[in-house]
């Protein structure tokens, strides 16, 4: 079949404004594990440093809020961006199904409103808040963002699996049933899903932060827990995100085999398929070349046995396939890389605790930590490349095409340049910030390490000063 | 009254509060782009700074709840205008973007160099969003979006009547927050920024005064249906409007600042209904009513559930976090923060 067809009847604006969505989407993503689970990392040091007087614990959750709130504030900015690009770049979406997968997104108003509010609350109440108000009202942060969360989730997973509607003969949606489109059958996976890799990329991205202090020789207790506690976070959910991605895995097999095929190179229907490692996808020939395979593992790994038939993209009508076979899949296997690095990372970690107390002494540990951060962020962005690239070319599965949605209007390329210049220039804007906060916080730490021997004895006197040799480990 | 004219009066609700807020933190972002130099504008800025930071976010989430309704509510209405007017909003999306990234780099940015390019960034935003907010109003009053989204993409907005209402915007914002910042430079005894504010306001005011004749005599030459629906519905209204004015003049002049701030955000909340009250039952004036332009009924009793149920969690917390602020229990943490007001008159 000749692709140059489908094609040249697409709509001319249609790869510029995907490259945009794409874009803004891939950079929000990054924001949003923070914006969900650094109130968590925080409130946990918070409540640390209260109930055992820690001072170290209390700096570190101070100084996360500090940078929760820069992160909030982008996020914020960013995720407007992306409302507006619900209608600037696919009115026909909204024109056609704003009311059926909506509600989610009035719900996420709410909670992203409280999650506003509280978080300027916390954020900046350190200074004259009763400390245990204080901390009580940081609470509902994580719950709050986990609301948030399911809401947009939501209307992604009814983007893969339409509910809450059925088509009238003009193709309009009718019989519209909110609730049901809201938690449609794709949303428990898809959300424990991302909400198990948010705890993981933000957990592990802070921890790596203090890995990296930990390696160039920064080995006091600020350090310490500054890792610890965020690095057990993402611990507890790495394992677990190994079972969830395993069975949303066979969900996506079992209800969206098209996708399923383009994240597997599936090329001809039937039983024993190979496991494909990365490899391109040739559409033209419907062949994969340049790869390491295992035979029979792909049917296996969907149904459990070898004998599993599994839909090849053969099966697919050429204008139903992925519109990139080879990018849904090598991100789908950069996404399960990375996901078992960190899973042997982790549980190298847990032994090597278990036995002495510490962080591991073992330096391929500590240079995989140290990138631990940035790896299950590739990770992430790989996910959200599988489900949504694997999803075209549908904007609603097997019912809305996404050309037939995309707006048409002029001028997407020029808004396409002017996204990606001002987004370089924020993640400069924001590196630089970041990196300023730092020298800045560690400034004053060796002000304070200095006149620590000299100075009167910190709040809470019998609890050690970051730097100090005595030291104790997080419960 | 049907679940879908609630629903359009629950976005008009919203454009209130988000004027009430949002707007306001525009227009200071206009006032610190006229400080003035690093040591003059040093004062101006602390006090700007300190007073939009704790809220300002909170404000934001009214854009995202307008948006978020309005799709879910008014798919079509909402296609439609960000077809046509995809210059404008983009631009304004641009604007956010400068606005508030710049507004939170601007405090932690390590050198007096990036922070000034920081805070001009913010300004020059703060300026573009409601100019270009101000356009989409002018554009969609004027009839210039039809309800199939093909309206011309330039002359829709670019047109004297968009323009004018742009300024309008700009020039509200500016007179709000203003207003806004007397209240704060009297709350926290700062007698040298009450003044610099006060006559400021009056200076906005008197501006947006002008502005907003010149947009009456634009949508006469315009508009001449919307103009007579302006000018024989709306007009109590727009008196009211125009009375709370002249009420923040002469108490601006007399330098009072007590009630001044309620008298403002009436003026202006009056201004708000008048263009909704004008294009009752229209959408897009005259090609969408709100019943032609509705999503479906049940989605609509929903959005009223979700506001229901947004009114009793999200607006006491809101009310606590005002509170808080004007007590002065909020604050950017000592500990962890550049000490950027430092020219500010602190409290005890």
């Amino acid at each position: 079949m000749n692709n140059w067809l489908i094609l040249a009847s697409q709509p001319v604006q249609l790869t510029p404004a995907r490259s945009q969505m794409a874009f803004t989407l891939a950079v929000h993503i990054l924001l949003v594990p923070m914006g969900v689970v650094l109130p968590t990392i925080m409130l946990i040091a918070n409540y640390k440093g209260l109930r055992h007087n820690d001072v170290a614990a209390m700096t570190l959750a101070r100084r996360w809020s500090h940078v929760a709130g820069l992160l909030f504030a982008v996020g914020a900015v960013t995720g407007t961006v992306l409302s507006f690009e619900m209608g600037l770049l696919w009115p026909g979406f909204t024109k056609v199904f704003g009311d059926v997968f909506g509600l989610p997104f009035a719900i996420e108003g709410i909670s992203f409103f409280l999650e506003a509010l509280l978080v300027a609350i916390y954020i900046y109440g350190w200074r004259r808040m009763k400390p245990w108000t204080h901390f009580w009202f940081g609470m509902p942060i994580p719950f709050v963002a986990i609301i948030g969360a399911l809401s947009v989730i939501s209307a992604n997973s009814w983007m893969n699996a339409p509910a809450g509607f059925t088509l009238d003969s003009s193709g309009k949606p009718t019989n519209i049933d909110p609730l049901a489109a809201m938690f449609n059958k794709a949303l428990p996976l898809e959300l424990t899903h991302f909400l198990l890799a948010a705890y993981m990329a933000a957990p592990f991205m802070v921890a790596s932060v203090y890995m990296v202090g930990w390696l160039r020789g920064r080995r006091d207790r600020y350090h310490r827990l500054g890792f610890l506690i965020p690095f057990t976070i993402g611990a507890i959910a790495t394992p677990l995100q190994f079972i969830v991605g395993d069975s949303i895995a066979r969900w996506v097999y079992q209800n969206q085999p098209a996708k399923f095929a383009a994240m597997e190179v599936v090329t001809q229907t039937g039983p024993d398929q190979t496991e494909y490692l990365f490899g391109r996808y040739n559409p033209t020939t419907n062949t994969v070349t340049g790869i390491f395979k295992v035979p029979g593992l792909d049917s296996v790994l969907a149904g459990g046995k070898r004998s599993t038939v599994v839909e090849g993209l053969a099966s697919v009508p050429p204008q139903n396939r992925a519109s990139n076979v080879t990018l849904v899949h090598t991100a789908f296997d950069v996404m399960v890389l990375i996901a078992t690095l960190l899973l042997a990372m982790v549980v190298w970690y847990v032994i090597a605790y278990w036995k002495r107390r510490d962080i591991p002494h073992l330096r391929i540990f500590q240079w995989v930590a140290a990138a631990a951060g940035v790896l299950a962020y590739i990770a992430i962005e790989a996910g959200w490349f599988t489900t949504e690239v694997g999803r075209q070319p549908w904007i609603v599965w097997n019912i809305a095409r996404t050309s037939s949605a995309v707006t048409t209007s002029s001028g997407i390329d020029v808004s396409l340049t002017v996204v990606v210049i001002l987004y370089a220039a924020l993640a400069v804007a924001a590196i630089m910030v970041l990196r300023a906060m730092t020298r800045r916080w560690r400034a004053g730490d060796a002000l304070t390490d200095d006149a620590a021997p000299y100075g009167p004895r910190p709040v809470g006197a019998d609890t050690p000063e970051p730097g100090t040799a005595e030291e104790r480990m997080p419960r | 009254m049907t679940a879908a004219e609630i629903v359009a009066g629950i976005i008009v609700f919203g454009i209130t509060l988000y004027a009430w807020s949002g707007l306001a933190d525009y227009g200071a972002g206009f006032w610190d782009l006229l400080a003035g130099g690093k040591s003059d504008g040093r004062r101006v800025r602390g006090l700007i700074d300190e007073v939009v930071t704790p809220v300002w976010e909170a404000n934001h989430v009214w854009l995202i709840f307008i948006l978020v309704t309005c799709w879910s509510g008014f798919g079509l209405l909402f296609g439609a205008v960000m077809t046509t007017l995809f210059v404008p909003l983009a631009l304004a999306v641009f604007g956010i973007v400068l606005r508030g990234a710049n507004f939170a780099f601007r405090k932690d940015a390590a050198r007096a160099g990036a922070r000034h390019v920081a805070g001009w960034l913010f300004g020059l935003g703060a300026i573009i969003v409601p100019f270009f907010f101000g356009t989409t109003v002018g554009a969609i009053m004027s009839g210039r979006v039809p309800a199939n989204g093909v309206g011309d993409p330039l002359t829709s907005w670019w047109n004297p009547l968009s323009i004018t209402v742009g300024v309008l915007a700009v020039a509200m914002s500016a007179y709000l927050s203003a207003v806004y910042l007397v209240v704060e430079a009297d709350r926290r005894g700062m007698r040298g920024m009450h003044d610099y504010f006060r006559y400021r306001a009056l200076a906005a005011g008197i501006a947006a005064l002008l502005v907003g004749v010149g947009a009456g005599f634009a949508l006469h030459a315009d508009s001449l249906a919307m103009f007579h629906r302006m000018a024989h519905r709306s007009w109590p209204l727009l008196l009211v409007g125009v009375i709370a004015l002249v009420v923040t003049f002469v108490m601006a002049v007399r330098g009072r600042a007590r009630g001044l701030r309620i008298v403002a955000v009436l003026g202006v909340g009056a201004l708000v209904w008048s263009w909704a009250v004008a294009q009752y039952p229209y959408l897009l004036p005259f090609s969408m009513t709100i019943s032609s332009g509705a999503g479906a009924d049940i989605t609509m009793k929903w959005i009223i559930g979700c506001f229901i149920v947004a009114c009793v969690t999200v607006v006491p917390l809101l009310a606590y976090l005002y509170v808080l602020d004007q007590r002065g229990n909020l604050g950017e943490d000592p500990t962890t923060s550049v000490e950027f007001s430092d020219g500010t008159e602190k409290r005890a």
